[in-house]
């Protein structure tokens, strides 16, 4: 039973396959050409340095969005000031001292990260509220907005912080070690810089997930469209601006796409800071292995 | 081209052979060469190889050896920036035109790299993908010929009964007659092995090397090899290859027993005699 | 200080940040039982399930449509989204010119940033109009399908591309060196070796899903009912939190917080199926 001829295999197969996979890309590519052709034609329409810099007029139809973007760089500043040195403390721990530490309490350290990672935005924003607004006293404001998004970008950094000391060459630990070198030292002269381009596409990719944020700010940092004058005014943020202006103010949508051009623009500039630090990032890494 | 490359330039035509078998031709190379971007992997190759025996590839490392075997079932096309130039004849035709059936030649010419290349599933199914894509459709066929393969390598009687353990469990030497079988049970022509002992311990190289001898006569064989020893004793021709002017070339072609005794050029004959390489 | 002190205090204060980052989750899990236990005391949990509807001001608690809702919206949008990104990535990786595949993925990470908000507003702008003028309102389950799709797929994507990246680069040589055609590669060596990795990433995007707030918020209407079709509008149990927080008071408050506590109850289980989908190491399990 010995069989002398194989068949011809199933052409269509390939064919089939090759045209669906050309067809998802077009219909992705034809999907992301629409939704940003539609945002810049209408958006660039409001686009001008007084729109950047003006305060609203008529509940936001008109006017600009100068306070807005205030509050929105405020309450990021506070979102890192508070994230980055909780974040990178506990990464270094988790790199650094994993073995000493007992695994059930790492285990609990990166289970409950990811269940936070997950976390519904607006499940977020009842604890922040419940937290920081209510039982801390902070009230509607720009300190309460910025503590719950710290909340939420802390995973990310933590796990891209991470990943990057991880992947500092293990000789540089066993050449200070075998040189003496106190853990702190090390820490601070060698790995921490050599991680430093990680840790920084970390913060930038935080900087973005900030800047999206919308659920978890409004019964948090408030509505106002006021220039704040402090961090425990309220203020409201970009995003929480494109929702309010386009379900709530009737006329409000032309606002609204300036602003949404102008949250886009924001992000792009950090997607390719990203895009620059990584391969910033990668040169370095095979300089060091 | 000097007067070491002369007589190599009328190879393409058997009469003109130098070496002293007059073998039926399975396929011969015409000035093929190789380049990657701009730098040239190997430049000018008019290679004969004969039906039914084993042609050992030798020289030092960096020589192309590697990417000429690779080239002859067209390989280099999964590197972006690759170029050929030259033929390739098997039995009358160009087998780098674009119009043949790649995967028919790569059934009927197999390839065994030098590191195992086992698929990370059952050792059943390391057979039954390849031959069902091929066409074959009867379970007891694929079984049948999946046996036949095994016994052909002398593992059926080590893996029979475990046929559904992953094939990465098995030992390197175990997985690269696995290897070996799997492109038997195509039922191929001719096998091109890169260097298939290399990454072996010495018990498994003898084992891989007794298995290659035995497959003469009825299969064609091209082994790229850095063991001379290797090649003396199983190899029926010889091309050494070397590195000039940046790109691998072949220097000298002949029956192994000349090449190893009788070196016509002075690099072979360094080589062989180990005085360089 | 010494040195040997320095080393001591620098694992103390690394340990005290690494316990405050972690507590976060169980401070949130507390508040949220604390402020949840009002309505749950004066209700009870039944309730929640078997009242005849969501009028909270009346005492009716009954959260069963909005969870179906959200269940809806979010089956639908992965039925939509996950052949699209997984043919994505199949181009991306193997299909398109290389040139292409660049653009294309750069194309797909921009999508990635795009704030959910942003989807939303375009969604309300454009899209509901169009599924409008085919039957009224327009804010409806398929607006809110079409938008969470879009949103979870550049992810999806993303995930497909680099499982696809990692296992071609270890087993394309060989399977194309067996004479193996593309399709075949890509059906009985890709796919099935992808597939815990892409199992994962799919259960973590679900949790994303389930979680979205404020584009379903601007697009599926807000009527708390459970939709028998695609053009009815209706309203997620996220979208309920963040419309009824601003000015719920007593127990209709607390009975926001029980439904924010099961929404994080189902982000933990599918946080857990992921981890256990992750674990299952490939070469025990013979394909």
């Amino acid at each position: 039973m010995i069989p002398t001829q194989f068949n011809k295999t199933t052409p269509w197969r390939d064919k089939l396959l090759a045209t669906s996979a050309w067809l998802a890309a077009a219909i992705v590519s034809l999907f992301f050409i629409w939704l940003l052709s539609d945002i810049l034609w209408h958006g660039i329409q409001r686009l001008s340095w007084d729109f950047l810099t003006s305060d609203p007029l008529d509940a936001g139809r008109s006017g600009g969005i100068g306070p807005i973007i205030v509050s929105t760089l405020l309450i990021l500043t506070i979102c890192l000031v508070v994230a980055i040195p909780i974040g990178l403390g506990c990464a270094i721990y988790l790199a650094e001292y994993a073995q000493q530490a007992h695994p059930a309490s790492l285990r609990y350290i990166r289970g409950s990260l990811d269940v936070l990672a997950s976390m519904p935005s607006i499940v977020l924003g009842l604890f922040g509220s419940a937290f920081f607004c209510i039982l801390l006293g902070f009230g509607f404001s720009i300190l309460s907005g910025g503590l719950t998004l710290a909340c939420m970008v802390l995973p990310l950094l933590i796990r891209t912080a991470e990943q990057g000391l991880r992947d500092v060459a293990h000789e540089h630990r066993t050449s200070a070690a075998a040189l003496g070198l106190s853990r702190y030292s090390t820490l601070l002269h060698i790995i921490i810089p050599a991680a430093a381009p990680a840790i920084m596409v970390g913060i930038v990719l935080s900087v973005g997930r900030a800047l999206a944020e919308t659920a978890a700010l409004i019964y948090t940092a408030g509505y106002v469209t006021r220039m704040p004058e402090s961090i425990f005014d309220s203020g409201r943020t970009l995003s929480i601006h494109i929702y309010d202006l386009s379900m709530n103010v009737p006329g409000g949508n032309s606002t609204s796409y300036g602003s949404a051009l102008v949250l886009i623009i924001l992000l792009l500039f950090i997607n390719i800071s990203t895009a620059w630090l990584n391969e910033k990032y990668f040169t370095r890494k095979f300089k060091h292995a | 081209m000097t007067s070491n490359q002369a007589h190599l330039r009328a190879v393409p035509q058997p009469a003109n052979h130098n070496h002293p078998q007059r073998q039926k031709l399975y396929l011969y190379t015409e000035n093929l060469s190789l380049y990657y971007a701009e730098q040239a992997a190997f430049m000018d190759i008019s290679l004969p190889v004969c039906q039914g025996k084993i042609t050992a590839l030798i020289g030092p490392s960096g020589c192309g050896k590697t990417s000429f075997i690779q080239s002859i079932i067209r390989m280099h096309e999964l590197t972006p920036y690759a170029r050929i130039a030259g033929k390739v004849y098997k039995h009358g035709q160009n087998i780098l035109d674009k119009g043949l059936d790649l995967v028919q030649l790569r059934k009927r010419i197999g390839l065994i790299f030098q590191r195992p290349t086992p698929f990370p599933f059952s050792i059943r199914k390391n057979f039954s993908l390849p031959l069902k894509e091929h066409g074959m459709k009867r379970h007891d066929e694929i079984e049948h010929m999946m046996e036949t393969a095994l016994k052909d390598v002398g593992l059926w009687g080590e893996v029979n009964g475990r046929l559904e353990h992953p094939a990465t469990t098995l030992s390197g030497g175990q997985q690269q007659r696995l290897c070996i079988a799997r492109a038997l049970a195509l039922r191929p022509e001719a096998l091109l092995l890169d260097e298939p002992c290399s990454a072996l311990d010495p018990h498994s190289s003898r084992a891989v090397e007794e298995l290659i001898e035995g497959l003469k006569e009825r299969y064609t064989l091209i082994m790229v090899t850095h063991n001379l020893a290797q090649a003396k004793r199983i190899a029926d021709l010889t091309a050494f290859f070397w590195l000039q002017e940046n790109a691998g070339r072949l220097i000298e072609y002949g029956s192994t027993e000349q090449i190893f005794k009788n070196p016509q050029h002075a690099l072979t004959q360094a080589y062989v005699q180990g005085r360089s390489g | 200080m010494s040195l040997l002190h320095r080393d001591l205090l620098l694992h103390w204060v690394l340990r005290i940040f690494a316990l405050l980052a972690s507590l976060i989750v169980g401070l949130i899990a507390i508040f949220l039982i604390v402020e949840s236990f009002p309505v749950l005391n004066h209700v009870g949990l039944l309730a929640f399930f078997s009242d005849a509807s969501w009028h909270p001001t009346e005492q009716l608690f009954n959260l069963l449509p909005m969870l179906w809702a959200s269940l809806m919206v979010v089956v639908g949008a992965l039925i939509l989204s996950i052949p699209l990104s997984l043919l994505s990535a199949l181009f991306c990786e193997f299909y398109a010119p290389t040139r292409l595949a660049v653009i294309y993925r750069r194309i797909i990470e921009l999508l990635a940033g795009i704030p959910s908000v942003i989807y939303g507003f375009w969604g309300l702008v454009v899209l509901v109009p169009i599924i409008a003028s085919i039957e009224a309102p327009g804010t409806s389950l398929l607006a809110g399908i079409l938008v969470l799709s879009f949103m979870i797929l550049p992810t999806l994507t993303l995930f497909a591309i680099t499982a696809f990246h990692n296992i071609s680069q270890q087993q394309i040589a060989n399977s194309m060196a067996l004479g193996i055609s593309k399709a075949g590669f890509i059906c009985h060596v890709i796919l099935p070796l992808a597939r815990p990795a892409l199992l994962a990433g799919t259960v973590l995007q679900t949790g994303r899903a389930i979680g979205e707030t404020m584009a379903l918020l601007m697009v599926c209407g807000n009527v708390v009912q459970t939709p028998s079709h695609l053009f009815e509008p209706m309203r997620t149990l996220t979208s309920n939190i963040a419309l009824e927080m601003a000015y719920a008071m007593d127990d209709h408050r607390s009975a926001l917080f029980v439904s924010g506590f099961i929404l994080l109850l189902i982000v933990i289980g599918l946080v857990i199926l992921s981890n256990l989908l992750v674990k299952e190491p490939n070469d025990t399990h013979t394909v």
